[in-house]
């Protein structure tokens, strides 16, 4: 019991637990009130028995205004704790039951490996439609567990970065040709434009990867039918610019301001069954911003949307 | 003479899957369920490989990889970290105790981890 009110009163420990910044957090929030209640409280009373008669009735009137400002004080934030306290539960068990699903799904991708592999025996044309539906959903559960790992990382702040001084062209010629097969299945063009010279940036090469893995993605699977994706890197002052443009379906006008939301899913992209999970986009920005930079799209319906981001360059 | 492969993983599952796998591939498997038969295995028979899960039972996968670099005679055995663990500094760790790679088991395809088993064993 002891132990926990010592730790309970280690505040930026508890701001910390909540993923929180010392702003955000009910604690800090709690001590600051505190001491500008007593501040103040101190100069009214200074005040008080200065100009005023009868300073005694002052002075109750102060302390009883005091305490009942305290007492409030302390209801708010102990609700406010709550509530962040909750927040904390849930990304935790996203966390662990995302965890806990990797192995499962692992075997099950493996098994079904083998089991196409003809290593178990030969398998008909009519098995191998049914072993490519579970593949591909055994996929879809992979990418929907890594991206809710990811999610629940940067919620609590524990998102681990490895800065180095790394080039973006090579990671996105490497997707590039990762993905064409993937492209030429869907009859889709891709053009890469770099510019000369780029200025290479210090960020986490694996994470830039998932960024525009998740963007490239996007450009793909929202094109319908035949279509083009043009990359674009280039220096722009003294940042790095990154644009991927498709001809794809387009973000409605009124779903633009939520498309970096979590789990949000445009209208039509619902509508034309392509699949998804809405975490991409909100990836893609957190990232990014980790990094200094920023992140940005145009989009006409039925046209195409165009999603950019930049990275500071001198760091 | 077939090349050994000591298998230490907790999971059954995997350990058929692999198994039967690698196995047809014409290699002799050894499987350990935890770390503690891992250890005492990897020095009764000093298999060729050794492929490693992290989170084990008894003694987990980041001691029995010190504990076999750390002995002379079974030091030079490659290490294969096969793991779901994905944490910068816990792959960083494995690297720095001397593992030859470590592997993501979301990231890969069955055929993609025997290829790089097969490349550890300088096949």
């Amino acid at each position: 019991m002891n132990r926990r009110f010592i730790e309970e009163l280690n505040i930026t420990a508890q701001c910390k637990r909540y993923g929180l910044s010392l702003w955000q957090c009910p604690q800090f929030l709690f001590l600051i009130m505190g001491l500008i209640i007593i501040g103040s409280t101190l100069s009214t009373y200074t005040i008080g028995t200065r100009y005023i008669e009868d300073p005694e009735i002052v002075a109750l009137i102060v302390l009883i205004l005091t305490t009942i400002l305290f007492i409030i004080a302390f209801i708010i934030t102990r609700s406010f704790e709550r509530l962040a306290e909750a927040n904390r539960m849930k990304s935790e068990f996203v966390k662990i039951v995302s965890h806990q699903l990797r192995s499962p799904i692992t075997n099950l991708s493996w098994a079904i490996d083998i089991l196409m592999s003809g290593e178990m025996g030969k398998v008909e044309e009519k098995q191998t439609e049914y072993l490519k539906i579970l593949k591909e959903n055994s996929s879809r559960m992979i990418d929907l567990v890594k991206d809710l790992l990811i999610v629940s990382r940067i919620e609590e702040g524990s998102l681990m970065i490895k800065r180095e001084k790394i080039s973006i062209e090579p990671i996105i010629k490497k997707l590039i040709s990762r993905f064409e097969p993937f492209v030429l299945a869907s009859n889709v063009e891709i053009k890469f434009e770099a510019g000369e010279n780029l200025p290479q940036v210090f960020i986490d090469a694996h994470q830039i990867e998932i960024v525009i893995e998740n963007l490239f993605d996007n450009a793909i699977r929202y094109i319908k039918g035949e279509g083009e994706i043009k990359i674009k890197l280039k220096q722009r002052d003294k940042t790095l610019y990154f644009e991927i443009k498709d001809t794809g379906v387009g973000i409605p006008k009124d779903d633009q301001k939520f498309i970096f939301q979590k789990f949000f899913r445009s209208e039509n992209a619902i509508r034309q069954q392509t699949q998804g999970s809405g975490l991409g986009l909100f990836i893609a920005k957190s990232i990014i911003e980790r990094f200094d930079g920023q992140i940005g799209f145009e989009s006409e319906e039925n046209k195409g949307s165009t999603f950019w981001f930049t990275l500071p360059i001198n760091q | 003479m077939a090349k050994t492969i000591l298998f230490i993983e907790d999971e059954l599952a995997l350990q058929k899957t692999f198994g039967d796998i690698l196995r047809r591939g014409g290699y002799e498997m050894i499987s350990a369920l935890d770390g503690e038969t891992g250890l005492r295995l990897i020095k009764e028979k000093k298999p060729n490989l050794i492929l490693l899960d992290l989170i084990l039972p008894k003694i987990n996968g980041f001691d029995v990889l010190k504990k076999t670099k750390e002995n002379p005679e079974t030091k030079e055995i490659p290490v294969i970290v096969l793991t779901n663990l994905e944490g910068v500094g816990d792959l960083d760790k494995v690297i720095e105790l001397g593992a030859t790679t470590y592997l993501v088991k979301t990231q890969y395809s069955l055929e993609e981890v025997v290829e790089k088993i097969k490349k550890a064993l300088g096949e």
